[in-house]
């Protein structure tokens, strides 16, 4: 219980993490140049190819203690929700007019990899979306572009491309109505739907 | 699970003249269904225009049963007013009420100031309606545009639209688009519930008549030359695909639904081939398709995003939209697959061109600071200059003649359609029944 609790800690506070990270971004919208992105994330994302630091570590060994023995498949487990945890965040924010994977959501989607990779037949719809800003046409391109980015990543670290499949809405399903900075940033995302 | 509703279509109903050598009309008009208008957009002038030109419309005379609704000479009077570029005197001001050449006293409507006076009268002969009407320079006292044009008694906003076509042409030499409709898509509801309606109407909002229903995202609906079909994008299969939808018959076609991108959708020229961005060969990228064929050629190539591609005003180049320098920029090419040309530098966002008419100058949407507007950059001298006064302004759509902008925006939190002339002046806004209206095209001028 005191797991599941503290995961979904884990999977909250990364969430508002992920949000406070993206509404702060509103001031220096202005600031931050068009910058392209794409390569950008396949060499970011293969240099942060999972290091193997999960489930795998509990190796059982008879000259482990049982006590020893508990206290690795605890930490397996708890590393496994941990794993878990992460995965209940599936959307993922973007500055405007741009698809770069901001950093706090690497490890997430590293999480989202590894499940795929550990799980040849889960499928994921990755739908990306823009903002209500700007050109409805230029916007439909630019969340696909998201989705791409977002794919690439997933593929990086190990999804296989027969798992994935991206689709733009462009400003079409806003996450939340209205305007303002705090609504675009909710809007300007990615979402990870698993069948 | 996808609803879709294609309503059932309506034949075409001509408006003819009957009578005499004056003017041949023949326009076809796509006549409504009883009771299938629903949530027209209410019209809300915003502003007028100073220079605006004086004209009396007097209420015509009318003879046998009208057919409810407004008055012809009212709908004339609307439009024009609608234009901006008119200033109707208001009935109540009028010191007599002519309905023909023999009872005006130009003097009188001199001292009211105006230039110009418009007589006439409506006869129901049966099930149609005549109108016989007079146009007279004031002072020149002289009778400048005489006609007799007749609708069915159902459609008696097609005549009016009509008559003020030509008024318009009559006084300021430029083609009318009264008669022309309007395109664009509704949004109803939320989650579950949420409705995309594509429409058409008048270019006053009135005779509004859902054409495609749809719980999934319908987008950039594109008038063929002829406004007889509509290409559009829709998400009914969950993705975006482009279709062609022929107005008359309802037939529809899927034209492009390959993987990835299929959207913004521009006819050619000649009807028979239709730009189109896709993303089948990796990123997005204009293309044309020979609709006869289903031949694909690819216009662009570039890893940055090319989209919006559109026909110039003469038919031999593209426009269209590319963030190869690092944010969204309009660039042409002088016919389709040459080199690209950046045609907008003065702001970090421009995008979704519509060029003008006459070569002078492409709209497209700008931003300026926090506000996205639409401006046009005059293609001689490069200068940019900002046509509207809202700041959400999303999909510019030109009238036929030049002379009006639609776009969609908001104003006081409502979602509208608006209306400026394309210098900046004056102004009308089409707001939303319910929900949100957005994706406004301006269909072309049909043949007469």
């Amino acid at each position: 219980m005191n797991l599941s609790m503290s995961s979904k800690m884990v999977a909250m506070l990364l969430a508002a993490g992920l949000v406070a990270g993206c509404s702060s971004t509103g001031e220096t919208m202005d600031d931050e140049g068009y910058g392209s992105d794409v390569e950008a994330i396949d060499q970011e994302g293969g240099a942060t190819v999972y290091d193997g630091t999960g489930q795998e570590g509990g190796v059982s060994s008879s000259a482990m203690t049982d006590e020893e023995r508990a206290a690795a498949q605890r930490k397996a487990e708890s590393e496994q929700a941990a794993q878990a945890a992460l995965r209940d965040v599936t959307t993922f924010y973007f500055d405007f007019d741009t698809s770069e994977i901001k950093p706090e959501a690497r490890e997430v989607l590293i999480a989202h990899a590894r499940y795929l990779a550990e799980n040849p037949r889960a499928e994921v719809r990755i739908e990306g979306h823009a903002d209500e800003r700007g050109s409805k046409e230029y916007n439909l391109a630019l969340g696909e572009r998201r989705a791409n980015a977002v794919e690439r990543f997933l593929i990086v670290n190990g999804a296989s491309r027969g798992q994935t499949e991206t689709v733009s809405y462009g400003e079409e399903k806003p996450a939340v109505r209205g305007s303002g900075e705090n609504v675009w940033a909710q809007n300007r995302r990615v979402e990870l739907v698993f069948d | 699970m996808t609803r879709l509703v294609i309503p059932m279509t309506q034949e075409q109903v001509p408006v003819k003249s009957p009578m005499r050598s004056l003017v041949l009309v023949c326009m076809t008009m796509l006549m409504l269904a009883a009771g299938s208008a629903r949530a027209e957009l209410l019209i809300r002038i915003t502003e007028g225009v100073e220079s605006a030109i004086p004209i009396a419309v007097v209420p015509f005379k009318e003879t046998g049963t009208m057919p409810p609704g407004d008055k012809i000479s009212s709908i004339v009077r609307s439009d024009l007013t609608m234009s901006g570029e008119f200033n109707p005197l208001e009935p109540e001001k009028m010191l007599s009420l002519p309905s023909r050449q023999s009872d005006v006293y130009f003097r009188d409507w001199r001292m009211l100031g105006q230039r110009y006076l418009l007589v006439g009268e409506v006869t129901r002969r049966g099930e149609r309606l005549e109108a016989r009407y007079e146009l007279f320079d004031v002072n020149r006292e002289e009778r400048i545009l005489g006609e007799t044009a007749a609708a069915p008694a159902s459609n008696a906003r097609s005549l009016a639209h009509h008559i003020s076509d030509k008024v318009y042409e009559a006084i300021t030499g430029e083609t009318g688009v009264f008669s022309t409709k309007l395109a664009y898509v509704t949004v109803t509801g939320q989650g579950d519930d949420i409705r995309y309606r594509l429409q058409v109407s008048d270019i006053d909002g009135k005779r509004a008549k859902v054409r495609l229903e749809s719980d999934e995202p319908i987008l950039s609906p594109a008038w063929s030359p002829d406004g007889k079909t509509l290409a559009y994008v829709s998400f009914e299969t969950g993705k975006p695909v482009i279709f062609t939808h022929e107005l008359a018959t309802g037939k529809r076609q899927k034209v492009a639904d390959f993987r990835g991108l299929n959207s913004a959708p521009a006819w050619g020229p000649d009807g028979k081939s239709l730009l189109m961005t896709l993303s089948r060969d990796g990123n997005a990228e204009v293309y044309n398709m020979d609709l006869s064929t289903r031949e694909l050629t690819r216009l662009t190539n570039h890893w940055a995003i090319d989209t919006e591609g559109v026909w110039d005003h003469a038919g031999r180049g593209i426009f269209f939209t590319s963030d190869r320098s690092g944010g969204p920029q309009i660039y042409h090419m002088e016919r389709p697959g040459a080199e690209a040309r950046r045609i907008t530098f003065g702001s970090r966002y421009n995008a979704r061109p519509r060029p003008g008419p006459d070569g002078q100058y492409v709209y497209h949407v700008h931003q300026r600071d926090n506000a996205f507007l639409i401006a046009r950059t005059n293609l001689n001298t490069g200068e940019e200059s900002i046509v509207t006064r809202t700041e959400a302004d999303e999909s510019p759509s030109l009238a036929p003649n030049g002379r009006m902008l639609i776009y969609a925006t908001e104003q006081n939190g409502d979602s509208v359609l608006t209306v400026v002339s394309a210098d900046g002046g004056a102004a009308y806004s089409l707001p939303a029944a319910e929900g949100e209206v957005r994706d406004p095209a301006w269909g072309p001028v049909t043949t007469r």
